[in-house]
């Protein structure tokens, strides 16, 4: 939020040193920069200060001669050149230790049954203030706890009412389902009634939330000790932002997830998609051991994985072998396949339009003009024209930091009337509804909407011709769009304005309305804005975590597979996590299935891939394997491994191929593929010049801090001789790590780590989640050594405009695909947690429609569409143009349909 | 509708006829009302507010602060923001405070003659009376004078064919004593959590909805009127002090005739308590008084003759705050009567800040314990621990270092009580030991 691009310098002394500093920060942000620990509670980094938990006193001086001072709050007192301040001085430290004096009077002091113990913010400060000893005697006040849904526990009696939570959950985020109720010391922060917490990232309350209130209810339904948790540097699978997450793991299950904090990318807040996603590596029924399948409709029997191997390495040296590989796999993966097979052989996961439209964003972010937009980018832009992209559900937290965009404006009230960014509630009094430029064009309601200046509903046609218009106003050289309505030409010129009049406008778009016409469009606004002397920037959503990277290894499609196998040319067909079903329609790929002797495939879910597997060989979830993902941005980001599970013969997609290739040299002297993980990261990176950057993603496995590997377990892991004494009283030697230079161990250090190597987020006495900031150059700014990951892609000055094809105007009951934060995902609706909210499967009508073809809310509808039948229950949405069909694209129940493909309703129950 | 000739002695309370109810708009106007408004719509709006920065009035609330330089931080000009509001504080919930109270019932088209005013000097188009809960007599009289005033065009468009609009809105309060903060009351009238501001920005840059705004006593804006229409001269010469006019005053306790009287500004506390309330009931003796509300600093019988003005009760180490004494005798239990007062408090914490929110419920603990002879010789160091800890600059706003006040001071000047309650306890904590968690 504090977006500090002209430093004034100031000096200010602080316990007698004197140190250069920004006069536009206040003085707790740059004592902790200093180093300094000062406690706090109300103050956060993303949210700035509101002076309400009076913490961070500290005494400030008149001048030299002041030796009494006066006791002032440090998040409030900004950086004024000759400040003098003291934190040791007596007052102030008395102070301090007060209010928490004063703050425990209602805690109950339950840390040993509390699951914020042991990483608790007011525990830590506690200790630093010094305050042992309980002098009040009285009684406390107690709360009832609210039941807040499947994803956030409520625990009020520890509310020590820093308000961080409602800061966030309503001026941050926007909800306004909690909320703050009551007065003085009875204040109740919950909701007006039981019940889930509708806000897309309420499980961010439980970092947000200094204490245990707020907690991580999948992992207090499973609970560990911080302390106890094996954990790995992540990157979250459940969407292609690629935002840093930190999995933890005890007992051969992944506990929680954590964010782990990326100052160009998520910051300091997850998705609920990406903390709740994990849950599918716990699940009982994912695949454990390989099978194999004796004969046409045998019953899998498990092998050793040896002889899976073997079996496998006697298919692909029979020759006549195919491989289709995944956007949601690693490159490393993709890439052993690759060289398995061979580029011939080799398909990559996607069908021929979602192909298409991948390569189609990959040469549009390369091609220029517009830079690429990281996430902290999107939140600094002054303008933002989003187009077609239902942002909360496809990249949530992208959907957040636009969310934070329309407050540039009031960042530049502020500026004006001389008030620090940092002074938040000021801020806000200033700006009072002032919102930079936002536009939200897309097919169905959304969550932008209400931040938004102006909102368009359109089928993806429709909103590409609006699109169009708006780069004809930008750009007179291009024709205008036909047959546009006067309110259509309104909003174009009110867009085009805006566009124009900001210094850092921004087009957001995707591939999820399955246009490539949109695609066009975003760029062909970036290529007008650049031409008028705009320097726009973009950001482009694929689907998946990998799409990028895969579009960067390239290949044939899936398609081009499926037609190859048509026509005979394979017997063998290796599957890489990936379920064909959500790709190609169910009747086309049995089809093309039924005419192979054998499939093979690898993954970590069950899918109705894995169930029509000959050879199933358990593939690594994000928790078990190491990988390297490139994002939307196009910055490859690499991911460790958590844990080595037990009882499972549980591999790496990559390690599975690899152990193949080396089988096959054996038995006839083919290429292998190296060993370990750096092999094959180094072997990528030399296929293709755009991936060389690959291996700088993080250190090799040969990397140590003076001579140590770096622990995955915090210094204080415990029982760590005892875990599995039921299974043998010896304590077992710890997994080696041939692949990164993480250790499987708590010996080492993590001291000095990089930052795409840090497994914890630890500092002596910061012991929660607030501790990043002693890892930050700057608060708000990249991790100590920069932020991880490394851009494989750099924009260049662009070229002539994209062509349009001509306008055709929706069917009635065209298809549209409708997404959802919770179902449209296909690991993370695995999980209890997240599944529990997903919904049904339902079909959306604009009411008119639904009354023109006689349906009420709720009918239950059979459905067709390509060949497919399934069932759904009717949802109206207002938002939704009329005669279009919305298909929630991915939700278990619904079939894989071709965007734009014709619906047909057969019959209704009531 | 003559103008009066001769200026009124008691100029805020001349129209009040005690057991009647207030003069309709016609005689209002009878006995000299409007002719501020009249004079002052015939002078530029900043000459309006340099008069009333000449005249010495100081706010009435309990803070003290100049009104004319108030309303002289108001940007005024073309560049200044169209929109401006001024909002009456009426949320009169000091303990022992009813003067307000007196003024509305008695004569509301004063007050809005004073706003109106107000409204015009700093270039308000709109005014908001935010009018404490349980003030129904007074919502009723407001509501029947804003209706004449708009019927005869004193409030509406183009007042008094000056070309001045200014429209006057009631608005009753949920009833929270935090809302006689200025920037709380603007919170609440935006329909938000009744929560103090941080300052800067001060409402006159950023108010009400962030627009430039004034916030003026009820009090305060009853004497503008007077002012415009007799002089800043006149006005000094009201008063017995260096602040203009008068002040009522007010006195509670177990005194003879309670009550509130307008007198000079710089009436001596003595004069007040002796001559007008009568002096205690029979066989009290006078031990101390509060002498601007609940809020302020005790004095004791030896600053009686310190005149009761902004400044000189100041000197005497405490606050004039809205000149309504409470008054203790030497028979009441103070600490029964500070317990009470802290409970009062500690419920009306807004809940934002931790020291508010979370000692004064502690300090009413404390003192409930004290009372019921459950007192510990620690207890005291807490407390005197807490009026430093809930001091100014400590805490968000001025609420709890005001709770404060009464606390230090009786601390103060009557250590024996507290020294007695705490060793009362002693020989009790051996026969109940243990504590609560």
């Amino acid at each position: 939020m504090t977006a500090n691009r002209n430093p004034q310098p100031a000096t200010v002394v602080i316990d007698g040193k004197a140190y250069t500093v920004d006069a536009r920060r206040n003085l707790l942000e740059v004592a902790l920069e200093l180093g300094y620990d000062l406690p706090y509670f109300c103050w956060h980094p993303a949210m700035g200060s509101v002076g309400a938990c009076r913490q961070c006193a500290v005494t400030q001086f008149r001048d030299e001669n002041d030796t009494q001072g006066r006791v002032v709050m440090a998040c409030m007192t900004p950086c004024a050149d000759k400040t003098r301040v003291s934190i040791a001085h007596a007052d102030a430290a008395e102070m301090r230790q007060s209010v928490i004096e004063l703050l425990m009077t209602n805690h109950p002091h339950d840390c040993p049954v509390c699951e914020e113990g042991g990483q608790c913010h007011l525990q830590d400060m506690t200790q630093m203030t010094g305050q042992v000893y309980r002098r009040y005697r009285y009684r406390k006040r107690t709360h009832v706890n609210q039941d807040l849904g499947p994803f956030v526990g409520h625990e009020m009696n520890r509310c020590i009412a820093c308000y961080r939570c409602v800061r966030f959950y309503r001026e941050y985020a926007g909800g306004d389902d909690l909320n703050v109720f009551g007065a003085h010391h009875y204040v109740y922060f919950g909701r007006a009634a039981d019940g889930t917490l509708e806000s897309p990232f309420s499980g961010n309350l439980a970092e947000v939330c200094p204490t245990g209130v707020f907690t991580d209810k999948t992992y207090g339904d499973s609970y560990t000790r911080k302390w106890d948790l094996q954990q790995a540097p992540s990157v979250c699978h459940h969407c292609a932002l690629g935002c840093n997450t930190m999995p933890g793991e005890r007992y051969g299950r992944i506990k929680r997830i954590e964010n782990r904090y990326h100052g160009a990318l998520n910051g300091y807040f997850l998705c609920d998609r990406g903390r709740y996603g994990y849950q599918h590596v716990n699940e009982a029924g994912r695949p454990r051991q390989p099978l194999l399948r004796s004969g046409p409709g045998g019953v899998p029997h498990t092998l050793p994985a040896d002889e899976a191997i073997a079996t496998l390495a006697d298919w692909i040296g029979r020759g006549r072998v195919l491989g289709v590989g995944s956007p949601r796999a690693s490159l490393e993966a993709n890439h052993a396949l690759r060289a398995l097979i061979g580029d011939a052989a080799f398909h990559r996961g996607t069908g021929a339009a979602e192909s298409r439209l991948d390569d189609l964003a990959l040469d549009i972010l390369t091609r220029g003009p517009a830079r690429i937009a990281s996430v902290r980018d999107v939140e600094q832009a002054d303008a933002v024209l989003v187009l077609g992209e239902d942002l909360v559900a496809t990249g949530a937290r992208l959907a957040l930091a636009v969310r934070q965009s329309v407050r540039q404006a009031a960042f530049a009230a502020a500026d004006a009337a001389n008030i620090p960014r940092w002074q938040d509630h000021s801020v806000r009094l200033v700006a009072q509804d002032l919102k930079s430029p936002l536009f939200v064009l897309t097919p169905n309601a959304d969550w932008l909407d209400e931040v938004a200046r102006a909102s368009y509903r359109g089928a993806p046609q429709d909103l590409v011709r609006l699109a169009q218009e708006i780069v004809h106003l930008l750009d007179y050289t291009q024709s205008r769009a036909p047959e546009l309505d006067d309110d259509a030409i309104h909003l174009a010129h009110t867009i085009a304005e805006a566009l124009r009049a900001a210094e850092r406008p921004l087009i957001v778009s995707g591939t999820s309305c399955g246009s490539a016409a949109l695609l066009h469009e975003a760029a062909n606004l970036c290529t007008a804005l650049a031409k008028g002397g705009r320097g726009p920037s973009i950001a482009l959503l694929p689907r998946a975590c990998n799409s990028l990277g895969a579009a960067l290894l390239g290949g044939a499609d899936l398609d081009a597979a499926l037609a190859r196998i048509d026509a005979g040319e394979a017997d063998t067909l290796i599957v890489l996590e990936n379920d064909l079903f959500r790709s190609i329609p169910a009747p086309r790929l049995e089809a093309a299935l039924a005419r192979l002797k054998h499939c093979v495939v690898l993954d970590a879910i069950a899918t109705p891939t894995t169930a029509a597997a000959d050879l199933l060989l358990p593939a690594g979830s994000f928790a078990e394997a190491d990988g390297t993902l490139v994002n939307y941005e196009g910055r490859a980001q690499r991911y460790f491994q958590v844990f080595v599970p037990q009882d499972a013969e549980i591999r790496e997609s990559w390690r599975w191929l690899q152990r193949t290739a080396q089988r096959l040299r054996r038995d006839n002297g083919s290429e292998a593929l190296g060993e370990g993980l750096d092999d094959l990261t180094a072997a990528c990176a030399a296929s293709d010049a755009r991936l060389a950057a690959i291996v700088d993603a993080a250190p090799s496995a040969r990397f140590r801090i003076a001579g140590s590997r770096i622990p995955r377990q915090p210094h204080r892991y415990s029982g760590r001789t005892a875990m599995y004494a039921h299974r043998d009283i010896h304590e077992p030697r710890p997994p080696q790590d041939a692949d990164s230079p993480l250790a499987f161990s708590m010996e080492g250090t993590r001291v000095g780590a990089p930052p795409s190597e840090i497994p914890i987020f630890w500092h002596p006495r910061w012991n929660s989640v607030q501790s990043v900031t002693k890892f930050q150059q700057e608060i708000n700014g990249p991790l100590r050594g920069g932020d991880p990951g490394v851009r494989l892609i750099e924009p260049g000055t662009g070229g002539a405009y994209y062509d349009r094809p001509a306008y055709r105007a929706p069917q009635p009951l065209e298809c549209v695909w409708i997404y959802e934060l919770f179902g449209s995902e296909e690991l993370s609706v695995r999980g209890p947690a997240i599944a529990s909210r997903v919904p049904a499967p339902y079909l959306a009508l604009n009411p008119e429609t639904a009354a023109q073809l006689g349906l009420a809310e709720g009918a239950r509808l059979q459905l067709e569409a390509d060949g497919q039948h399934w069932q759904a229950a009717l949802r109206l949405a207002e938002a939704l143009p009329a005669g279009l069909a919305g298909v929630p694209r991915g939700l278990p129940g619904v079939p894989a349909i071709a965007a734009g493909a014709m619906l047909r309703i057969d019959g209704v129950s009531a | 509708m003559t103008a009066r000739t001769s200026p009124p002695g008691k100029p805020l309370t001349d129209r009040i006829r005690p057991e009647h109810p207030p003069y309709a708009l016609a005689d209002y106007e009878r006995h000299g009302g409007f002719q501020g408004l009249r004079a002052a719509l015939k002078m530029g709006p900043q000459d309006v507010t340099g008069l009333v920065k000449s005249a010495g009035l100081r706010g009435r609330g309990g803070a003290g602060f100049p009104t004319g330089v108030k309303w002289g931080l108001v940007p005024m000009g073309p560049d200044a923001p169209k929109q401006k509001y001024i909002v009456a504080n009426g949320d009169e919930m000091e303990p022992g405070t009813f003067k307000d109270r007196l003024l509305l019932e008695g004569d509301p088209l004063q007050f809005i003659e004073g706003i109106t005013i107000g409204g015009y000097a700093i270039g308000a188009s709109v005014g908001y009376v935010f009018l404490r809960a349980e003030y129904v007599e007074a919502a009723a009289a407001l509501r029947k004078a804003i209706k004449e005033c708009y019927a005869r065009g004193l409030l509406g468009r183009n007042i008094l064919g000056s070309g001045f609009d200014f429209d006057l809105y009631l608005h009753t309060s949920a009833g929270r004593y935090i809302c006689g903060e200025e920037t709380a009351l603007i919170s609440s009238l935006e329909g938000k959590r009744a929560i103090p501001r941080a300052k800067p920005p001060f409402p006159a840059t950023a108010g009400l909805f962030g627009k430039p705004t004034v916030v003026n006593n009820i009090e305060t804006l009853c004497n503008v009127p007077h002012i415009v229409h007799y002089g800043a001269d006149w006005f000094h010469g009201l008063a017995k002090s260096k602040d203009g006019g008068t002040k009522l005053y007010g006195a509670s306790g177990k005194l003879r005739r309670p009550g509130a009287w307008e007198l000079p500004m710089g009436t001596t506390a003595r004069e007040i308590l002796e001559e007008h309330a009568g002096g205690m009931r029979a066989g009290l003796a006078l031990r101390g008084f509060l002498p601007g509300g609940a809020s302020t600093d005790f004095l004791t019988a030896e600053h009686l003759d310190v005149p009761m003005d902004f400044d000189s009760v100041a000197k005497a180490g405490s606050r004039m705050g809205t000149g309504t004494m409470i008054v203790l005798d030497d028979q009441t239990d103070l600490i029964g009567l500070l317990r009470n007062l802290e409970m009062f408090f500690a419920r009306e914490s807004c809940g934002w800040c931790t020291p508010c929110r979370d000692g004064l419920p502690w300090t009413e603990k404390i003192l409930a314990g004290l009372e019921a002879g459950q007192g510990r010789p620690e207890d005291l160091e807490i407390l005197r621990q807490q009026t430093r800890l809930l001091g100014p600059g400590r805490t968000f706003c001025a609420h709890a270092p005001g709770a404060m006040e009464p606390l230090q001071s009786a601390m103060k000047h009557f250590r024996e009580d507290f020294e007695k309650a705490a060793a009362g306890r002693r020989v009790q904590v051996a026969e109940s030991a243990g504590s609560a968690s």
